[in-house]
This record gives C-alpha cells, sequence and structure tokens, in this order.
C-alpha cells in the first residue's frame, strides 16, 4: 500500500506544478505581450513595476482582485457566478495531457513528465476544448441581451473553427498512427510533421487563433467596436478569470500544437537527459506565443461575415483535402512500399494549399470588380 | 496583382511589423528623463528680474486686463529709494495667477511693458487642492543668484526713477 501512497502524492505534485505553472504563466504571458507588442509598436512597454516590469502582473492581479464586482439586476445570477469557472476549468484541465518530457528516475522510482497518459488523448484535448464553448454561452445569457449577442457571436466562430481544428487534429493522428500523444511525439522523432504537413500545421494555427479569439479573429472581444462581447458584464475578480482563461488556453493550445506538429518535448540530448524536455517544450511555446503576438501587432480584425465564410468555405474544405492526401499519401506508402508516396504528401498538400488561395484571389478580385 | 497576392501582402504586413523590433523605440522614461520643450512652449509663468535683482514688474495690472481667463490678480504699492522693489515709482506687492484659470495663451506676455512676466518651460503643475492652484509672487518670481540681490533694496535716490526701461533699438 506504500507504492499507492507514493503514486497519489507523485500525481498531486505533478498536478500542481501544471497548475502553477498555467497561473504564472498566465500572468506572465499578459506582461511578455504587452512587452512585445509595445516592442514591435517601438514603445517599450510595462517596465516600471519591479526590474523590467516582471512585478507587473502582481500588480494588475491586486488591482483586479479589489476592483468592485457587478452582478447585473436582472441576471441569472447562479450562472452568471458559474460561467467564468466553467470557462476557467476547461484551460487548465487540457494541460493535464500534455506531456512535457519522457521520465526520469528519482528516489528509487521512475517518474513520468506528464500528468495523464490517456491513450485517446487527441480526443480528450477536443472534447475539454468544447466544453469551454459553454462557458462563453452562459456568460453571455446570463447576463444582458448585448452580452447575449456577444456570446452567441462568439460561440458560433468557435464551433465553425472547432471543425477545422479537429480535421488537423486528424492529420496528425494519421501521420502517428496513434491517439496518444506520447506515440505522436515519438512518431516525430526523425521529422517534425510540420515539414510533412506544412499546410496542415498552417490550418492547425489559423483555427487555433479563432479557437483562442485571438487577432485577428478575435470578434468575441473586440474592445473598440463590439463593447468586448460576452464579458461586458463582468468586473473585477470574475472578469479576471475570463482573462485567465483565454491567456492559458493561449499556453495551452500552444503546447498542444508544439506536440502535434513540432516535436513536443524532442531536442538535442533529451534522450540521455530527459529534464531537457520540458526546456525545450518552454522554448517552443515561447516562440509559437510570440508568434500569436506577432500576427496581433500586425493584422486587422477580419469581418464577421467573412471569418464565417472563411472557416466554413475555405478552412473546412481546405483540411478535408488534407486530411485526404495525407491519408492518401500513407496508404499508397504502405501499398507499394515506396517512400515517393510518403514525400509526395508535403508536396500535393502544398499545391492545394497554393490552389486555394488562387481561389480566394479570385473570389476577392471578382468582389473588387462588383464593387467598381 | 499575382495569383499569390493574397497570402504575399499577409507575409509582408508580418515583415513589416517584425522588423519594427529592432528599432530603437520612442518612449521617454519620463520623470527621469525629461523631452526639452520647444523653444516657442508657453509653460508656467515666471516673474523676471533685471540683472541687479530688481523686479521687472512695475504692478500696472496690464496682464490682468489682457488676461482673457481672468486668472490674473495684482495689487501694487508703493515704492522708496529705501525699500526699492522694482525701478519706478510702484510695484506689485500682491502677485496672484490661479494655474486653474489660466489657458496659457500668453496675453500678459504680450501685454507686459516692461517683459516681467514670461511663460517659461515648466509644465509640471499638479496640485492637490484649489487653493494651492493659486500661485503667489513668491513662488512665480525668478530666483536671485546672490544673497544681497534680494528684494527690498536700498538704493542710491534718483537713480530708478523711470518705471519702463528705454528700448534702445526694439527688434522683436
Amino acid at each position: 500500500m506504500i507504492s499507492d501512497w507514493t503514486l497519489w502524492l507523485e500525481w498531486f505534485i505533478k498536478a500542481l506544478v501544471v497548475t502553477l505553472a498555467l497561473l504564472t504563466g498566465f500572468a506572465y504571458l499578459t506582461w511578455y505581450e504587452r512587452r512585445a507588442l509595445a516592442r514591435i509598436q517601438t514603445r517599450i512597454g510595462p517596465n516600471r513595476a519591479g526590474p523590467q516590469g516582471l512585478l507587473q502582473p502582481i500588480a494588475d492581479a491586486v488591482k483586479l482582485i479589489f476592483k468592485e464586482e457587478l452582478t447585473p439586476g436582472k441576471a441569472d445570477r447562479i450562472i452568471f457566478f458559474w460561467a467564468p469557472i466553467i470557462t476557467l476549468v476547461p484551460s487548465i484541465i487540457m494541460a493535464a495531457i500534455i506531456p512535457w518530457g519522457t521520465s526520469f528516475t528519482a528516489f528509487g522510482r521512475t517518474i513520468t513528465l506528464y500528468v495523464a497518459d490517456i491513450n485517446v488523448g487527441v480526443l480528450y484535448l477536443m472534447s475539454i476544448a468544447s466544453i469551454a464553448v459553454y462557458g462563453i454561452v452562459l456568460a453571455g445569457w446570463s447576463s444582458s441581451k448585448y452580452a447575449m449577442l456577444g456570446g452567441l457571436r462568439s460561440s458560433a466562430q468557435m464551433i465553425s473553427y472547432e471543425l477545422s481544428l479537429g480535421l488537423s487534429f486528424a492529420t496528425s493522428i494519421i501521420l502517428a498512427n496513434s491517439m496518444r500523444l506520447l506515440d505522436i511525439i515519438d512518431a516525430q522523432k526523425s521529422l517534425w510533421f510540420v515539414v510533412v504537413q506544412p499546410v496542415g500545421a498552417l490550418i492547425f494555427w489559423i483555427a487555433t487563433l479563432a479557437e483562442v479569439n485571438r487577432a485577428p479573429f478575435d470578434m468575441p472581444e473586440a474592445e473598440q467596436e463590439l463593447t468586448a462581447g460576452y464579458h461586458s458584464e463582468y468586473s473585477g475578480m470574475k472578469f479576471a478569470l475570463f482573462f485567465m482563461a483565454e491567456y492559458q488556453k493561449m499556453i495551452v493550445i500552444c503546447a498542444i500544437a508544439a506536440t502535434l506538429y513540432f516535436g513536443g518535448f524532442l531536442g538535442p540530448f533529451v534522450d540521455k537527459y530527459p529534464l531537457l524536455g520540458p526546456v525545450y517544450l518552454f522554448i517552443k511555446v515561447v516562440v509559437l506565443l510570440f508568434a500569436m503576438i506577432w500576427v496581433r501587432a500586425t493584422w486587422p480584425r477580419i469581418r464577421y461575415d467573412r471569418l464565417m465564410s472563411f472557416g466554413w468555405k475555405i478552412m473546412l474544405p481546405l483540411s478535408l483535402a488534407i486530411i485526404f492526401i495525407t491519408a492518401t499519401g500513407i496508404v499508397l506508402q504502405d501499398v507499394f512500399n515506396n517512400d515517393l508516396y510518403f514525400w509526395a504528401i508535403p508536396v500535393v498538400s502544398t499545391l492545394a494549399g497554393l490552389f486555394t488561395v488562387a481561389i480566394v484571389y479570385r473570389e476577392l478580385r471578382r468582389k473588387a470588380y462588383e464593387r467598381a | 496583382m499575382s495569383v499569390l497576392d493574397p497570402v504575399v501582402e499577409l507575409i509582408r504586413g508580418l515583415i513589416t511589423s517584425g522588423k519594427m523590433i529592432f528599432e530603437k523605440p520612442v518612449t521617454f522614461q519620463y520623470p527621469e528623463e525629461k523631452r526639452e520643450v520647444r523653444p516657442r512652449f508657453r509653460g508656467r509663468h515666471v516673474l523676471k528680474r533685471y540683472d541687479n535683482g530688481l523686479e521687472k514688474c512695475i504692478g500696472c495690472s496690464l496682464c490682468a486686463a489682457a488676461c482673457p481667463a481672468d486668472a490674473i490678480f495684482v495689487e501694487a504699492s508703493e515704492n522708496t529709494d529705501e525699500k526699492r522693489f522694482s525701478p519706478g515709482e510702484r510695484y506689485a506687492s500682491t502677485y496672484e495667477i490661479n494655474m486653474l484659470r489660466c489657458i496659457y495663451c500668453g496675453y500678459c506676455e504680450d501685454a507686459c511693458p516692461t517683459e516681467a512676466i514670461v511663460l517659461g518651460d515648466n509644465y509640471e503643475l499638479s496640485f492637490f487642492d484649489r487653493r494651492s492652484a493659486i500661485y503667489t509672487k513668491e513662488t512665480l518670481l525668478e530666483p536671485v543668484r546672490t544673497e544681497n540681490m534680494l528684494t527690498p533694496q536700498k538704493v542710491e535716490p534718483k537713480v530708478y526713477t523711470r518705471s519702463v526701461p528705454e528700448m534702445k533699438d526694439p527688434q522683436d
């Protein structure tokens, strides 16, 4: 029974580490985003609180905690209270199955560097990511009519892009021949999936941006023109929970992107020193997060009808085509035992991507012609 | 225009904003690092002195008359050779500017016959209550370089009879 007890302790400690890492990661992601955005706009960004502004997140947290919390008079109080929590929890528990290393030996036992190892890990990710939509819908539904419109807007967006997201999950499942995240990472030992399926990675990235409500798809919280959306009635700590959920989702989804397409914790010498795994994963997540911030600093917000038609008319067919190409390539490689078919996957899918771009171009030209 | 434009333009945008990271930030770290104001900047008023320490202000109240915001209040008193504040007959015994009313138009500067009041380069005007928004003569008056130049001064009689200095060649 002793081993049982230590197993529980190990799980508890690992879960605690992941949760705390996400919570501090959220705080410092806000700092990182503000500094990076500022540099892109040739500003300096927050650098007053503490060295290089590193205490800024703490100041922000204190401010949010002490802010007055308002509940609209006609709000559904119970749902209004639970909605931020329903949004926050999935963003944390999603991180549970992301492996940040293999395993190492300490205290005479093997300690694995992941909280849970689920053999249908990708399905788990998909389902948990979908639960987050409930929080947003309920938040909008329980507060006021404007928030309701915002909630509907964002849930429609998230559901639309979830299809492409799921299909690009499927691409790497096909490539790895497994749903277990550890197997997916193992399959990328020789080659990252982003090389095999660059278009799939791109679709994943775009769908991700829409899924976590980041620019240029940040309609749900378009502060400037749409007055925040689903969380317009929230203030104080409840608002902070939404804020937290969003940034944690950013971190988690970047970790998932790293796992599915950029080799996860893999890197030089990671076989010999498994503790290097978390370091590599961290570096990859930081780089991917920078890409998100870079996109936010550059591209304008997309119009809502275009967002929808882009999701349904371009992303969805393209990701279906990508899956088809990937699956066909894998099958043909097996049947004819010829690696040429495997290498046809990136080539053909790039061609498919270019074809899609050409269609978009044609559509834009037609629209411009009609306007003239 | 080429077929790849939808993507090329997006990437060009990314490159443009990515380049800016390597540019020097334009931010001034304000309290530590202050930007020089422009030569014609109109900041807080300063009451000037002559080289010998006498105040230029003769208490004529022309600035108060010119002030569109009615921010200036001047009260004049008589000068004597025993206790001389400024050349001529009178000096400003009270000189107050309400900084909450002042609009920094600079009309007082234009109206002054002795160029006593000048809008300086100090823009850091903050106060906690309305009373301290009224700047008195002590605050506004230019500090003196040496102790013996403080006003009132005891001067030779019949020297400082003219209140407005003689303009030799008015250039400006």
